[in-house]
């Protein structure tokens, strides 16, 4: 996919490679880089995924990174239907319109 | 050019804060780890009247408190006779960002803007990002928010995603990082650079606009029950929410009102492992935060951390995220608030009380959160599930185990909490503070101090260090 000059875009790039890490951590994560993703305005005429860009973020600063999407999309979501929680509301209903002599001839039950 | 190691970088952090908070903590200082807290509360933070005012310059504050009457009832059915307190809720969702944290970045960017800083950062991964973003957004201030957002494999945890997109939706930059504390590292790099304020959540600013709600919640139940409320429920993770809501009950003259914490256990799970990281279902309101930062509130990014939550708290429970699910759905179903789940954390504590407190008895919950996309328990569960973990019915304190099994209650009679005593975090307090400071003599000035940070009388310190002396 190609972004042109202005389009709004997504970059990463590496922070802290695994041996520029904090001491402290724990040891998988100092396997690993750390890394960031920000978003910005593409400041090159024409660059495709995986170039190395320059993005002008909304605070206004010039930030070098990987270009990893154009337009990026929230992915977040609403998740699927629960099943453990989908019926509690009709429980608690339930359980607010059982009249005291319902409760016993539950519990004789 | 400045050497951006990790280590040069945080050999400049004293002089990266003090131009970026404007607070010269150094004046505060008494003699080694003692400091005049009420002193630096009083020089640079604000009053009750002149939060109230700033606040209502941005439409913070002032929401509603209600009876969650249905719940009560709910409450009256399950619990032993003569058993059963009253609920009420402080809807701090209706804040302009959707959460109490509006009080927060309120006052923090109101002082940027006086002192003239052209832009604030933040680093959180909660809604106090929403909430700056927000006020930056209504001062014409710029704004970069960083989040530790990810594992290694770019899994981003949902509820932190939709904190971050709420942050681009008020115009600000929000720096997505992965896991680890290096959060705090890269936010000082941001600061050097751009010049902007630390809008830190642990200032005097932040926990003075804190005050507001805990002064409010003492006024509304005055006209709402005529007295006011025996107990306070405050969802516990950095200690902010805890001490800025104790201090404004007292200054409304609430003397008597229990405050208790209440965080989501995860215990367990360690908060900087890169696997630990998306097998947890709340990003905030749990042990990972409530604890270290009970135990040693210094560890913010301030040098002295205004959140000083053992002063304040007067009993600490544990609740599973199973129950703060729960009582989600309960608060939707049978209050019609969709709100949460986080900031639920109380609510499920609250619950549990009510249960084993006296009728004539008023507990407040002392804040809700906005919910949507990312934050619901639908979205949770279901990344929980994707992530491995086992989502059931059944006991949820019996059954639960961080990391692996989230029991939703199968009846509310099975929500309870778990306890903390509040000494044993004192003990731990004073256990790191020795490991700390290598000694186990203090100065008067520190003894002073230290009956103050923990709210205890020397001769209990002095047990509690004899206790815990050969363990260290």
């Amino acid at each position: 996919m190609l972004a042109k000059k202005g389009d709004w875009v997504q970059i990463e790039l590496t922070i802290l490679t695994p041996e520029q890490r904090a001491p402290q951590i724990p040891e998988d994560t100092k396997k690993v880089p750390l890394k960031a993703r920000l978003k910005g305005f593409l400041v090159d005429e024409v660059a495709s995924l995986g170039a190395v860009v320059t993005v002008r973020t909304p605070s206004g600063r010039l930030v070098t990174g990987t270009l990893v999407s154009v337009n990026p999309k929230y992915e977040h979501d609403f998740g699927e239907p629960v099943p453990e929680l989908i019926t509690i509301g009709l429980e608690l209903r339930q359980i607010l319109e059982e009249t005291a002599e319902e409760k016993n001839l539950g519990g004789e039950m | 050019m400045r050497d951006l190691s990790y280590s040069a970088v945080m050999a400049r952090r004293a002089e990266i804060m003090r131009k970026a908070v404007g607070i010269d903590y150094e004046k505060f200082i008494i003699d080694g780890f003692a400091f005049d807290y009420e002193g630096m509360m009083k020089e640079v933070g604000y009053s009750i009247e002149e939060v109230r005012k700033i606040q209502a310059e941005t439409c913070v504050g002032n929401t509603p408190l209600v009876e969650l009457k249905n719940i009560n009832k709910l409450i009256r059915k399950i619990a032993p006779k003569g058993k059963g307190a009253r609920i009420f809720l402080k809807d701090e969702a209706t804040n302009p960002s959707g959460s109490f944290k509006d009080r927060r970045a309120a006052v923090s960017v109101y002082h940027a803007q006086k002192l003239g800083y052209k832009g604030v950062i933040a680093a959180t991964s909660g809604n106090y990002g929403a909430a700056v973003a927000s006020q930056a957004a209504k001062r014409g201030l710029k704004c970069i928010i960083v989040q530790e957002c990810y594992d290694s494999h770019w899994r981003g945890q949902p509820e932190i995603l939709e904190k971050g997109r709420a942050c681009e939706a008020y115009g600000a930059e929000v720096v997505q990082l992965t896991v680890g504390p290096e959060l705090f590292y890269y936010t000082l790099v941001l600061l050097e650079e751009t010049g902007y304020f630390n809008a830190s959540l642990y200032s005097p600013y932040a926990i003075a606009g804190i005050e507001t709600l805990g002064y409010e919640i003492a006024e509304q139940m005055l006209k709402l029950t005529g007295r006011f409320p025996d107990a306070v429920v405050v969802t516990h993770a950095g200690g902010g929410l805890i001490t800025g809501t104790a201090r404004g009950l007292k200054k409304a003259g609430a003397f008597n009102t229990k405050v208790i914490g209440a965080s989501v256990d995860l215990r367990g799970l360690h908060m900087a492992s890169d696997t630990d990281f998306n097998r947890k279902y709340f990003t905030t309101g749990h042990t990972g935060f409530g604890i270290p930062f009970a135990v040693f509130p210094d560890r913010s990014d301030v040098p002295k951390n205004a959140a000083r939550p053992l002063r304040y708290m007067d009993r600490y429970v544990l609740v599973t995220q199973g129950e703060v699910f729960y009582v989600t759905e309960m608060l939707a179903h049978l209050e019609g608030l969709q709100r949460g789940p986080a900031g639920n954390t109380s609510l499920a504590a609250a619950f549990a009380l009510a249960l084993e407190m006296d009728e004539d008895q008023t507990i407040v919950v002392n804040e809700t959160e906005y919910t949507g996309a990312g934050k619901l328990p639908s979205a949770q569960l279901t990344f929980a599930k994707k992530m491995g973990m086992i989502v059931k019915r059944g006991h949820p304190i019996f059954e639960d185990k961080p990391g692996q099994v989230i029991a939703i209650p199968e009846h509310p009679s099975q929500i309870g909490v778990i306890e903390y005593p509040v000494e044993e975090l004192k003990k731990s307090y004073l256990k790191e503070l020795i490991k700390r400071e290598g000694r186990t003599q203090f100065t008067e000035a520190e003894w002073k101090f230290l009956e103050e940070d923990l709210r205890a009388t020397r001769e209990q310190i002095e047990n509690w260090i004899a206790e815990i002396r050969d363990k260290i």
